[in-house]
């Protein structure tokens, strides 16, 4: 990496973490109020536990290109499948080196994970489970994937070993971060299941909707800053994108976001009459995500085509899971991060500037291990903690709200309440 | 019923493992790696229903 690769990452790296300070508003704009001091205090543990389970274990495991890994030998081909870093940061140079550039945007983009099962757990989910579940993921599961994409792993060998076009390609983490926390987040919605009164007793779903507009709409624009900063830290770090690219990877970036937010509104503006708030900041993110992997490697009008089609099965997909598979997520995170990012993945090998038929089976092959190891790993872990610790709040919790029955306090003191629901009991 | 669905799902990816690592490039190894997926989505389909099913009885309707 060239002084002025370092020095524009580095930039990038300060900017990425509004990217989740963003996903925090729009899940907490999008549960109950009675919850909403407890979803923002949640967001922030999520990111002070991920960034110490990823500095004791999380680094180790993901490992740098280049770097020691552990690999094993099958059908005479190397499978490198875990880093073989020291614990707590031990050796990292400080000297502004690719490996310690990887390793922050390491801990920013596993504390961004940690944050997306968050809007699907909002209004239930207990403080001292979420800050468990977070140190496993941000400790095992993300780095686990990350060394396979990121690291030198054996998805981004696919191409040298298996002439699959590059490799899996995935820059910015569309699989790394957004399908592996949305995933997550389906295996918690699972887990701790819908929210009391979600579903009438002849499983109709209620309408349950957020409490604040404005707090989701805002966290969009500040996701949006924060995805340009990731992506093209991502670009620089993990495609080795020249500085001169990167404003075509912004524009790309704006346009998919663009594209989804569109999508999404015109969809429900057709089908309800009204375009709907939630879901048009739902397909902005969703584009966003769709972004993270194909921002690289797409040229603008293909850009927009993407988020298009994210914003659509955004909009589409909140609603099959709510309406036929009883998945009560009240953030939309499954749809956001999990759909649009297989999406995204997906894009790169059909739409990107290397489209080919071996590329496209390399992003295929990413898309099949997120869903057939990462999703029994994730669910797996989080059942177990289950077991030995219930991570869904007990009915009085949930009848109080999270603020009163978790923090003491709620986040709009000075609101009138309306019914008993909400008294101290 | 779930547990059979994350072992399809687990099955699924190892099909895919197994095409890369025993097939040569070609339709072959294409099928197969899609036939993995195949495997996965029976294997999602069977989790997602029978947690459909463990939420009804929550609810009490299959009482």
């Amino acid at each position: 990496m060239t002084e002025i690769q370092t020095g524009l990452c580095i930039v990038f790296l300060l900017l990425a973490p509004l990217a989740g300070a963003g996903v925090a508003l729009v899940n907490t704009g999008l549960g109950r109020s009675r919850n909403a001091a407890h979803a923002m205090m949640s967001s922030l543990c999520v990111l002070a536990v991920a960034s110490c389970a990823y500095f004791v274990f999380g680094r180790a495991f993901q490992g740098f290109g280049g770097l020691p890994s552990h690999s094993l030998s099958i059908g005479g081909k190397a499978w490198d499948w875990i880093g073989a870093q020291p614990l707590f940061f031990i050796g990292l140079p400080a000297n502004g080196s690719p490996a310690l550039l990887a390793a922050w945007m390491g801990m920013i983009a596993a504390g961004f994970t940690g944050l997306i099962p968050l809007g699907s757990g909002s209004d239930r989910w207990r403080l001292s489970a979420v800050c468990i579940s977070t140190a496993l993921l941000a400790g095992w599961t993300f780095p686990l994937f990350a060394h396979w994409a990121w690291g030198g792993g054996w998805l981004a060998q696919l191409g040298t070993n298996f002439g699959l076009g590059q490799g899996y390609l995935d820059p910015g983490g569309a699989g790394a971060i957004h399908v592996t926390g949305g995933l997550t987040a389906l295996a918690i919605t699972w887990i701790i299941g819908a929210r009391r009164g979600k579903y009438t007793s002849d499983g109709m779903p209620m309408a349950i909707p957020g409490h604040d507009a404005v707090m989701v709409l805002f966290g969009c624009f500040v996701a949006f800053t924060g995805w340009l900063g990731l992506n093209c830290a991502g670009a620089i770090l993990f495609a080795g994108i020249e500085s001169s690219q990167l404003p075509l990877i912004a524009i790309n970036t704006t346009l998919s976001a663009a594209g989804g937010a569109l999508a999404a509104a015109i969809v429900t503006r057709l089908r309800y009459g009204k375009p709907d708030a939630s879901l048009t900041a739902n397909g902005w993110i969703g584009g966003l995500v769709a972004s993270s992997a194909a921002a690289v490697y797409l040229v603008p009008a293909t850009a927009v085509l993407v988020g298009l089609l994210a914003g659509v099965l955004v909009a589409f997909t909140v609603e099959i899971l709510d309406l036929r598979l009883e998945i009560d997520d009240p953030g939309g995170s499954i749809s956001v991060h999990a759909i649009a990012g297989i999406w995204g993945v997906l894009a790169v090998g059909l739409f990107g500037q290397q489209a080919q038929a071996g590329q496209f089976l390399a992003q295929v092959v990413g898309v099949a291990t997120l869903i057939g190891f990462v999703l029994p790993l994730t669910y797996g872990l989080n059942w177990l903690l289950n077991r030995v610790l219930r991570q869904r709040v007990g009915i009085e919790g949930e009848h109080q709200g999270m603020d009163l029955h978790e923090l003491g306090a709620g986040a709009y003191p000075e609101f009138m309440t309306h019914s008993d629901d909400f008294m101290q009991r | 019923m779930k547990t059979a669905g994350f072992f399809l799902l687990l099955t699924g990816w190892l099909l895919v493992l197994a095409a890369l690592s025993m097939l040569p490039a070609g339709a072959a190894r294409y099928g197969f790696v899609i036939a993995g997926l195949g495997v996965e989505a029976a294997g999602l389909v069977i989790v997602v229903r029978a947690h459909m099913t463990l939420a009804d009885r929550k609810a009490g309707f299959l009482k």
